[in-house]
């Protein structure tokens, strides 16, 4: 902080010492403006432009060639009456929950194991980040076939303990649980290693203290790292909800070769499906954006109640509380030792 | 110190449990590629690795142009990756150590346009890549992407710490204009960010399946990950040419991965720590 403010006026006070004028900030700014420009220029053209555009397009019915047909809020309308459209809500949503809670409790747990092993921890962070780095599309495949309803491997294994098959890909509730399985692989890995960097960034002095207050495991997780790793919790629930209502490429992979692109009765389809198919499959660009609109607005709303409840505001003050207890805790046993030495 | 160890012990069991389920996945594609495909669908079905892993890649190459399209996507990753480091390095250089009118507002601006979904803009990006007479070309694959909000916010937090100030002010009063400073200070320094983002990008835009399933429309051209679902498609009773196919798409980014993996993980950890 101190360096910036020596460095930066330099160049601007030794002309002006001479000069009675100070030089235009705005034209001596030029280089960074150059810098910065490339990306504001790309986003205006292919970001800021195509979202304003897409309201425009959302009032209009269209089929992206011909005339567009200004039809005002018609589109919304059917929308909010479109059945199918309330159906890729339902799925995308069950879809969400079935794969985030797990995967964020899996990851908790795997992050905790990863923090206290001290042997193999490269081998196992590179062996869990590695489902998150492979093509969607590929593993997509693998896991269809697992989950295929009369060859699939899942299925074989279920038969040779006498449970019976499933009919995975063709049951709505297994076509979601299918989906949610595979982002579930996908990202548990991901998420676990975020949390191990936030477990690794609460200070060992915290729960030295709480061993020294004999806490037990159970009392430290939930009284110390909870509440010290809400912020990084908060990140984790924020991304996979945005990531969770995007869903699109398992389940188009997984169902692509049928006639509808969600599976048996549309169980897997989802809002980016739905938009995908109204928009590029069906030719109606005006209700594929009002599609995109309506998503947009979900988005922001999962995103302020996953705020408000893991409580995003306040976290710092949570954090200070947790560390202040245990320091309470430290001076009473400290204060209970001593007396007990007097004694 | 018994009960310490044994708590050691079950947390590795339950971690190499969980790097088993995470890497079955990859073997079992190894089987179905090298078995075929009536192996496969047999009951109970093959487990292990067969000996039709170099047939079943021959026939992924007599149906799709799998080296056209490996090739296509390669040069979009790449051309994607090259421009993104030089754009989003440059931006963030100037974000982090020069002062200039309307710094802290452009880049709130930045930060703003991470709310905005891709999807919203899938429709109308469309339409501007038609009307540009885009659509089907690699610009369509490479243009839009070329520089990013994230990788310019994840720049900076990295120029910010590695940059020492002396140095720029240095190449000052040595009477290096601002370009030269970005080259010859920003760049060297920069370099272990760089390697992060490179890594970063490039994985993302060889795995985009949506943005290219759209704008690739003929047929001949298409991405790797597009013509393998269309193998899938087209083919999908033969499941150990598909799944060839797909470990063969695999292969080359995992690769990739490896060689950086130990420090790309710490930075995406580290990265998510700052957001």
């Amino acid at each position: 902080m101190a360096v910036t403010s020596k460095t930066a006026p330099a160049a601007i006070t030794r002309p002006s010492s001479t000069a009675e004028k100070p030089p235009n900030k705005y034209k001596q700014a030029f280089p960074q403006y150059a810098a910065v420009s490339p990306f504001f220029i790309l986003f205006a053209i292919f970001g800021a432009f195509p979202v304003l555009f897409s309201i425009w397009i959302s009032f209009h019915s269209w089929d992206g060639i011909g005339q567009m047909k200004w039809v005002g809020l018609e589109q919304y309308h059917y929308l909010l009456s479109d059945a199918t459209f309330w159906k890729t809500i339902g799925n995308t949503l069950l879809i969400w929950v079935l794969s985030t809670v797990p995967m964020l409790l899996l990851a908790l747990v795997i992050a905790n194991a990863l923090h206290n092993a001290t042997r193999l921890r490269t081998f196992y962070r590179i062996a869990y980040f590695i489902p998150n780095v492979t093509s969607v599309v590929a593993i997509t495949l693998v896991f269809g076939s697992i989950f295929s309803n009369n060859f699939g491997l899942l299925n074989a294994f279920l038969r040779s303990i006498g449970v019976g098959e499933v009919q995975w890909l063709t049951s709505p509730w297994g076509i979601k649980i299918a989906i949610a399985t595979i982002v579930t692989w996908r990202w548990v890995g991901y998420n676990a290693i975020i949390y191990l960097a936030g477990l690794q960034a609460i200070s060992a002095d915290v729960y030295e203290a709480a061993k020294v207050d004999g806490a037990s495991p159970r009392q430290t997780f939930w009284r110390i790292t909870v509440p010290m790793m809400r912020p990084v919790i908060l990140f984790t629930a924020v991304t996979s909800t945005i990531g969770g209502l995007q869903i699109f490429t398992e389940s188009r992979v997984l169902f692509g070769d049928t006639s509808s692109i969600g599976g048996p009765g549309d169980a897997g389809l989802t809002i980016v499906s739905y938009l995908y198919q109204s928009a590029f499959i069906k030719n109606q660009f005006g209700y594929g954006a009002a599609v995109g609109w309506a998503l947009f607005v979900l988005i922001v709303l999962f995103s302020i109640i996953n705020w408000r409840l893991i409580g995003g505001n306040d976290d710092e003050r949570l954090t200070r509380r947790a560390a202040r207890r245990v320091e309470r805790r430290i001076a009473a046993q400290n204060a209970k030792r001593e007396a007990a030495d007097v004694r | 110190m018994s009960v310490e160890r044994i708590r050691t012990a079950v947390g590795h069991i339950v971690l190499m449990f969980g790097v088993l389920v995470s890497l079955f996945p990859f073997y079992w594609m190894v089987v179905m590629a090298s078995n075929t495909t009536p192996d496969i669908f047999s009951y109970p079905p093959k487990l292990l690795i067969g000996s039709h892993l170099f047939e079943n890649m021959g026939k992924v190459l007599d149906n799709i142009d799998f080296f056209g399209s490996m090739l296509l996507t390669l040069i979009a990753s790449l051309g994607v990756t090259v421009l993104v480091l030089f754009f989003d390095s440059l931006a963030a250089f100037a974000f982090a150590k020069y002062e200039f009118p309307g710094r802290n507002v452009l880049f709130g601006l930045l930060l703003a346009t991470f709310m905005i979904p891709a999807q919203l803009s899938l429709v109308p990006q469309f339409v501007t890549l038609a009307e540009f007479g885009w659509i089907g070309s690699l610009k369509a694959l490479i243009i839009p992407g070329a520089a990013n909000a994230f990788g310019i916010f994840w720049m900076r937090q990295y120029a910010k710490g590695a940059i020492p100030d002396e140095l720029i002010s240095a190449a000052k009063v040595d009477g290096a204009g601002f370009f030269r400073q970005y080259l010859t200070v920003g760049l060297p320094v920069l370099r272990p960010g760089l390697a992060f983002l490179g890594i970063f990008t490039f994985i993302n835009v060889w795995n985009d399946y949506l943005w290219p399933l759209i704008v690739m429309t003929d047929p001949n051209r298409l991405t790797l990950q597009v013509a393998l679902d269309q193998l899938n498609g087209v083919y999908g009773t033969d499941y150990s040419m598909v799944m060839a196919g797909a470990l063969m798409s695999v292969i080359p980014l995992i690769g990739v991965f490896l060689i950086g993996a130990r420090s790309f993980i710490a930075d995406l950890a580290a990265g998510a720590m700052k957001f």
